[in-house]
């Protein structure tokens, strides 16, 4: 639809036995933007993200990403291309220490298998060091070093979050989708999330979000889609979008704080 | 013997045999399309149901008393199971569960060494007589029992859970079973309700099999395993398909056997198994084998 | 554990086995050690299939006989170095099970866990049946004991350091390989496959990795079995095998190295007590059987109750 667009939507459907949870998206994301899809609960943004993520099969429709079509059912391989994510409810390895968490996120980063593994052989000793300073610069970035050494599952709530977005963040991807990346902060955590999710575009990286809390959205975003029952509704500059008559109708009466 | 009549031979015993897999494999399919367990320990009510029949005729009851109460305790037992070793633990994965009903299996196994030792056990046929002859096969009379009973209880569990009211219960929770407990329908009960009923119709396959190849404190394992791939045969939540798959393995077996090799016979049932596995994996299978959880 | 106390532990144990071939006389006490180390080797690679691919394989007595027949075969047969035997055992461990992974572990964890145990059948009724090549139901006799020059691996306790020692190395790789990129991967793996994936985790290579390293330490267990007993039949390596390997993973914990070892050495050691029970309880002709009531008790008390293992708990206390 739109030439050189980073991420290209095209006709996006999925359908869960009679239910139609999303029909027949298109949408586009430029590179350098924050864009971010509002609606309703249901109205099918998870399930988007799901579908551009690999991590389900679209009905119908398929996504382009830098104009190539991005691999259906193997979301490691979307991964691979450059295109990370969180989840709406933080998917910590509650195991390891954040420091291993933001590790995993630098798997790509590395090519070492089984038996240089259990062998120890200097080309995996010299990747694993790449591989700990890249950790330690996304630590850093974030501010957590000093939690380095500590269990993830142990920390507070934003935090985790925090850890989860380095995660994603180590592996250098081009687009980062964050699910509802405010769910559960405060307002100065929410301010504080924006600003690095600014910092994140400054470095370089395009971001899609998806969000309920419409001053944070708006003041963040560069354009909005709104979605409703799974159709766009509405796209384009918050302002515009604020203003539309069926935006408003759609939610009506669930203006969220 | 002509080839034709060699065919008919086989395909006939393959049916037989085919009715007691797929009685066992109907087991399989109403324990886990309710309770989305694989019951392992299935093939042991098998064992119980043959060697029960044995003791109880020993003992001086006719075929039909002994019958009867050989279902009534291998229901009990089924009972038994789901309430000491399944419903504790309701919650945990499914592989968990499996493992569970393996350390039951292994445990019947053992006691049933301690009670009926290693010695094999023969049992009168249902009903005295010479075998039948039909379009060049000979078929034991047990064969017809076998035949016969598995026709009945099919018909009777048609019944069941078509026109009675626990039967369509058990039905929906096998469908969905959030909506069965919104319903109302108390599900802890189907799930007790289900282990009891496929231990009966273990019991029965056990009983019905046994004056045709001896009981035996080891033969419940093969038999739950070959009823378990009739089962999948027909998508693990499928009673019709369970019944297809079963004289569907049968035959295959028989054939198998008669043409190829009687040393591997046993081993058709794993080498279809796998196919399956591999059928489904390739996407090709027109219908789903119940899974977990979708990507 | 840290890489540390892991190694730490490693070299005890080396002093131990080393002081116990010197002093132990009794061959059966020495008997039962080499098995504890030949059942922890193929215990060990089923934990890790349980705890970090998160699957049950009911089959994986198969891998042991696979090793033990390749490695049987080619020295008894076709007089190949017993070294190399045992390494073509290895391989062909790792190969087939990852043969058999391909398709398999495209199924739900409980088809997947039925497909292994048919797979384990069909391993047993070939060696069974193919007598040309693997004796048959009486099975080969013949194969050479290890050795290196002039010392040859022919006595209990020259075993018991040669079993130890291998798996003492295995434990030691295995520990390599936790601390590294891929074991942070399993690790993940286990705690999110979800999130492992969006990480660019190839979850289902990493399941095939995890199964064809399994098969593969498994395959040694069985190849060292075949060199130490010198004599190999198809009726230890059935089903009950396969159950008792899944005895001993649930017992010792999943997803834990010395775990595996643990339900090695507690299995190896409950049969042995039953069997020396038995005479005081009844005069039953072997103590097979109740040592198979026993085994299927222990296995649902411990799913049931602790169903993390030993392991787990010490994890929990930790």
């Amino acid at each position: 639809m739109s030439a050189g667009a980073l991420l290209d939507v095209q006709g996006l459907g999925k359908e869960f036995g009679g239910l139609t949870a999303v029909r027949a998206v298109d949408f586009a994301v430029e590179a350098g933007q924050i864009k971010a899809l509002i609606g309703p609960n249901g109205a099918g943004k998870t399930t988007i993200f799901n579908m551009i993520a690999g991590a389900i099969v679209p009905t119908r429709g398929r996504v382009l990403f830098e104009g190539k079509p991005l691999p259906v059912r193997r979301p490691h391989a979307v991964a691979a291309r450059g295109i990370a994510r969180t989840f709406q409810l933080v998917r910590l390895f509650g195991d390891m220490t954040v420091l291993e968490n933001v590790l995993v996120g630098c798997h790509g980063r590395g090519r070492a298998g089984w038996a240089g593994c259990a062998f120890r052989t200097r080309r995996m000793r010299e990747e694993e060091k790449r591989l700990r300073e890249r950790a330690w610069q996304v630590l850093a970035w974030l501010g957590l070093e000093g939690r380095a050494h500590g269990p993830a599952a142990l920390l507070p709530y934003g935090e985790q979050r925090l850890v989860e977005m380095g995660r994603a963040l180590a592996g250098g991807p081009r687009l980062l989708l964050l699910d509802e990346p405010g769910a559960g902060l405060n307002a100065e955590e929410h301010a504080r999330l924006a600003a690095l999710i600014r910092k994140v575009r400054e470095e370089g990286t395009t971001v899609l979000l998806v969000d309920h809390h419409m001053d944070f959205v708006m003041g963040l975003s560069d354009e909005v889609l709104v979605l409703s029952y799974g159709e766009k509704l509405a796209e384009g500059l918050p302002r515009e979008v604020r203003r539309d008559p069926a935006v408003i109708a759609a939610y009506l009466g669930v203006e969220a704080a | 013997m002509t080839a034709a009549d060699q065919l008919a031979q086989y395909l006939a015993s393959g049916l037989v045999v085919g009715g007691v897999y797929a009685l066992i494999g109907l087991g399989f399919v109403i324990v886990y399309s309710v309770t989305r367990v694989i019951n392992f320990a299935q093939g042991e009510f098998v064992m119980l149901g043959a060697l029960l029949m044995v003791t109880f005729e020993a003992r001086g009851l006719g075929a039909g008393a002994a019958f009867a109460l050989t279902i009534v305790c291998a229901a009990a037992l089924g009972a038994l199971l789901e309430r000491a070793a399944v419903h504790p633990i309701a919650n945990a994965p499914g592989l968990t569960i499996l493992i569970v009903t393996i350390g039951a299996s292994i445990a019947l196994r053992g006691a049933a060494l301690v009670v009926w030792g290693t010695d094999p056990f023969a049992l009168p046929a249902f009903s005295a007589g010479p075998p039948f002859h039909l379009l060049g096969a000979t078929i034991v009379r047990q064969g017809i029992w076998v035949l016969g009973v598995a026709a009945a209880v099919f018909a009777g569990l048609w019944f069941f859970f078509t026109r009675t009211y626990p039967g369509t219960a058990v039905r929906g929770c096998a469908i969905n079973a959030r909506a069965a407990r919104l319903m109302g329908i108390p599900v802890e009960r189907m799930w007790l309700l289900a282990f009891a009923l496929s231990g009966a119709l273990g019991a029965v396959a056990g009983a019905v099999i046994a004056p045709i190849t001896y009981a035996t404190y080891d033969m419940g394992l093969m038999l739950g395993l070959k009823g378990f791939v009739a089962a999948v045969l027909g998508g693990l939540v499928s009673p019709p398909g369970a019944i297809a798959g079963g004289f569907l393995l049968g035959v295959l077996e028989s054939l198998s056997a008669g043409y190829l090799s009687s040393g591997y016979k046993d081993a058709v049932a794993f080498v279809v198994l796998i196919v399956i596995g591999l059928v489904q994996a390739a996407g090709w299978l027109p219908w789903r084998v119940a899974e977990e959880g979708e990507a | 554990m840290t890489a540390g106390r892991r190694w730490a532990l490693l070299a005890a144990a080396a002093v131990l086995i080393g002081a116990a071939g010197g002093m132990v006389r009794s061959s059966y006490v020495l008997g039962m050690l080499i098995f504890i180390a030949l059942n922890g080797m193929a215990a060990l690679g089923l934990s890790l299939v349980m705890g970090f691919a998160g699957q049950v394989s009911l089959g994986q007595a198969a891998f042991y006989a696979i090793g033990a027949y390749v490695s049987g075969v080619l020295t008894a047969s076709y007089g190949w170095n017993g070294w190399l035997s045992m390494a073509a055992a290895v391989l062909a461990g790792a190969v087939s099970a990852f043969l058999v992974g391909l398709p398999v572990f495209r199924l739900s964890g409980l088809l997947l866990a039925m497909a292994t145990l048919g797979f384990g059948i069909i391993v047993y009724y070939v060696l069974v049946n193919w007598s040309a090549v693997t004796g048959g139901p009486s099975g080969l006799t013949g194969i050479p004991p290890l050795a290196v020059g002039g010392f040859r691996f022919d006595t209990d306790a020259r075993m018991l350091w040669l079993a130890w020692g291998c798996l003492l190395a295995v434990l030691g790789l295995a520990g390599n390989v936790v601390d590294s990129r891929i074991g942070r991967a399993l690790r993940a793996l286990h705690g999110s496959p979800a999130a492992a994936e969006a990480a660019g985790i190839a979850t289902t290579r990493l399941k095939l990795g995890v199964f064809a390293a399994a098969g593969a330490t498994t395959a040694l267990a069985g190849a060292l079995y075949a060199h130490y007993l010198t004599f190999i039949n198809p009726s230890p390596f059935g089903f009950a095998f396969s159950v008792e390997l899944v005895v001993m993973v649930v017992l010792g914990g999943t997803a834990s190295l010395w775990g595996g070892v643990l339900g090695a050495a507690i299995v190896v050691l409950l049969a042995e007590g039953i069997r020396a029970l038995l005479p005081l309880l009844s005069a039953s002709h072997a103590g097979a059987e109740y040592e198979i009531v026993v085994f299927g008790l222990v296995l649902m008390t411990f799913m049931i109750l602790l169903p993390g293992g030993l392991a787990g708990l010490a994890r929990r206390s930790a």
